[in-house]
């Protein structure tokens, strides 16, 4: 037998046809929605006279609008408490599995999945949301859809898609002190450019990755998008075992046993061709952050601003505009410029691993009282967590406060929004213009990098300090 | 649902020369919030399009009198960052029928078709030619023929065929959605289950 990559065994496994001269008609084993990308896929079945096929494989939770304080109460701004309330309604409608605000396993879908054991390897997985592709971390084909596609799931359980072709990001050797996985994922995205993986899908792999915990490795995937790939995976391992083992929806007895062994084969094997690989050396990985507005114009926290004079036509056009969004100039250096917000949170760094981290760094240290820090929890399960580990209570005598679950400040689609003009260290996923409010400036950055910047207001590496 | 049918398109551009055009731009997140699918045209490119007072920026190419019509021909990239549907619904209900660029995003260029929106692909050279021809004469068309697959600059005697998926440029034609399709897959979809 042809050698296949992991992509291609779970890929053709759930090919249920190919439509000549056209895309495969791939099967969908698990549907995560939210409330801003279901609504209008809900009316169109609807006005087609359908139910949703599979109710039983979707899963649902509003994370884009909901508020980050006060969540006991009803939610303010009408348009968003709106898009919340048509999500639960439509979901009591369709039999769908809702985790709504007050709900013990509310959360970001791309946290919540995981988290509850909806995300198991093998699986192809799809939610009306760029960064699905996380749930890669665990061996898995997840991508992101549109609304359109949505409706597909809910009408028939499957999409229509051509093959994308594979792409291995290699990194071997050991990560040094204060670098993580956010590090890698920045030191790519800079390396292929913010369109570089398009058309690909990622397998990463070498002991660098392999190191990584679940959380990293979920961190890692979840900004394949950002390089323009429509996903990135892990191939699964005891780490990944240990991990789904005893969550709420993972295979149980027998059926646990079972699957463990067929998740044991999902792995690429020897002799197979990517379509194209990269190597990368983790030696070489610094702590980074962005400095323009894709998360591609990324640097070392150490590094200068490059100087642009290699670029002409509209490369030079787009550099130029950038920088002048972000009040930058060509050449300059990132450490010691002032910054005004920090934000850790998000479906990339909104886990209790990222509070752990930041936990331990700011631990004996004061915020800078020119910062704003929002510190949100991807999940009630996380907030748990880091109130019975006393995470809270470091991050209180820091000067921080923790908020309430929710993607929050990463796209700004409820009332946490960054002040035009003002500079956030964000340990999100986009830096785009206006992502985390009009006008505001996000740096992307670890949650190293945020907590070192939260503690001296400035840009600063946190081995250093 | 049922998209519109596209066949031979002539008309005039408008030229966005910038690269990496994310769906963040084109429609901020602050107007997902609808539940229906309509509208999104008013708040296409909102934060280039306005000021911060919210008074029109004249220097945004959507509010220079001299450009219309239905084509929009940007820069390498277009379309990335988040999947969004609502992007290729704020272009179309604009009036935007085709985008032209060197390159898109994967989502996107999925989400424009799936909406009747044709994103074209041309060549770096086509594409920077064509910025030129536009932005010297306002009135320089542009004519998509899809059943051909060409796009043709006739004032610089200039023409290009582009690629498009065999199964979608059928469903462009005949206004056909994916979700047909599946609705006829049924029982092919419940025998892949039972496997």
């Amino acid at each position: 037998m042809q050698p296949k990559t992991l992509f291609d065994k779970i890929w053709d496994a759930h090919v249920v046809k190919q439509v000549e001269g056209g895309p495969n008609v791939v099967y969908i084993d698990r549907h995560f929605i939210h409330e801003v990308t279901s609504p209008v896929a809900f009316t169109g079945i609807e006005n087609r006279g359908l139910k949703v096929a599979r109710p039983a494989q979707t899963t649902a939770t509003p994370d884009h609008n909901v508020p980050t304080i006060e969540q006991d109460k009803p939610i303010k701004d009408e348009e968003s408490r709106f898009q919340v309330e048509t999500l639960e309604k439509n979901c009591s409608n369709h039999g769908i599995q809702y985790y709504g605000l007050g709900s013990q396993n509310h959360g970001i879908v791309h946290v919540v999945g995981p988290e509850m054991g909806y995300t198991q390897p093998g699986m192809t997985i799809v939610c009306g949301d760029s960064h699905t592709s996380t749930h890669g971390a665990f061996g898995s084909i997840a991508f992101g859809i549109g609304t359109s596609e949505v409706e597909m799931v809910f009408t028939s359980q499957c999409i229509m898609q051509p093959k994308p072709k594979t792409m291995l990001i290699k990194v071997d050797g050991e990560l040094s002190d204060g670098v993580t996985a956010k590090d890698i994922a920045l030191y790519a995205i800079a390396k292929l450019t913010t369109s570089g993986g398009t058309g690909y899908f990622i397998e990463y792999a070498g002991s660098a990755v392999e190191s990584l915990s679940m959380e990293g490795r979920m961190t890692l995937c979840n900004m394949s998008i950002e390089c323009g790939a429509r996903g990135g995976m892990i191939a699964p391992d005891q780490t990944t075992f240990d991990y789904v083992e005893g969550r709420p929806f993972a295979p149980k007895g027998e059926a646990w046993d079972k699957a463990l062994a067929e998740w044991k084969e999902l792995k690429t094997d020897s002799g197979a061709v990517y379509d194209a690989e990269f190597h990368y050396d983790a030696a070489d990985i610094t702590p980074m952050i962005t400095y323009g507005t894709n998360p591609g114009m990324g640097v070392s926290v150490q590094g200068n601003i490059p100087s642009g004079t290699d670029l002409e036509g509209t490369d030079k056009i787009s550099f130029e505009k950038s920088l002048e969004y972000m009040g930058f100039s060509a050449g300059q250096q990132m450490l010691g410029h002032p910054i005004d917000y920090v934000f850790v949170g998000s479906c990339t760094n909104g886990r209790i691993e990222d509070l752990r981290a930041f936990a331990a760094f700011v631990d004996g240290k004061k915020k800078a009282d020119s910062v704003t820090a929002w510190i949100v929890p991807g999940s009630k399960v996380v907030e748990k967590q880091a109130q019975e580990e006393g995470l809270v209570e470091v991050l209180e005598a820091a000067g921080f406060k923790m908020r309430e679950p929710g993607c929050s400040a990463c796209l700004a689609m409820n009332d946490d929004k960054i002040p035009a003009g003002k500079y956030s260290v964000s340990t999100s996923n986009r830096n785009f213009e206006g992502r985390q409010g009009p006008g505001a400036r996000t740096l992307l950055a670890s949650p190293l990098v945020a907590a070192a910047a939260a503690i001296t207001g400035v840009i600063t590496d946190p081995r250093e300090l | 649902m049922p998209i519109d049918k596209f066949e031979t398109l002539q008309s005039t551009a408008i030229p966005l020369p910038i690269e990496n055009v994310d769906t963040d731009q084109i429609i901020p997140a602050r107007f997902l919030k609808a539940t229906e699918r309509k509208g999104f045209g008013d708040n296409l490119f909102r934060d280039w399009r306005y000021q911060k007072d919210g008074s029109q920026n004249d220097d945004f190419v959507l509010n220079d009198d001299r450009y219309s019509g239905s084509i929009l021909v940007a820069g390498k990239n277009f379309g990335s960052g988040s999947s969004r549907e609502h992007a290729a619904w704020a272009i179309y209900d604009h009036g935007f029928k085709v985008v032209v660029s060197s390159f898109f995003a994967d989502i996107f260029k999925g989400n424009a078709l799936n909406n009747g929106l044709l994103p074209v692909v041309v060549s770096e050279s086509f594409l920077e030619k064509t910025f030129d021809a536009i932005e010297k004469d306002a009135t320089t068309k542009l004519t998509v023929d899809l059943e051909a697959q060409t796009i043709t600059n006739e004032a610089l005697g200039l023409s290009e065929s582009f690629e498009i998926n065999p199964y979608k440029k059928e469903c462009l034609l005949k206004g056909y959605d994916d979700i047909d399709y599946l609705i006829h897959m049924k029982s092919d979809i419940e025998s892949f289950e039972k496997k």
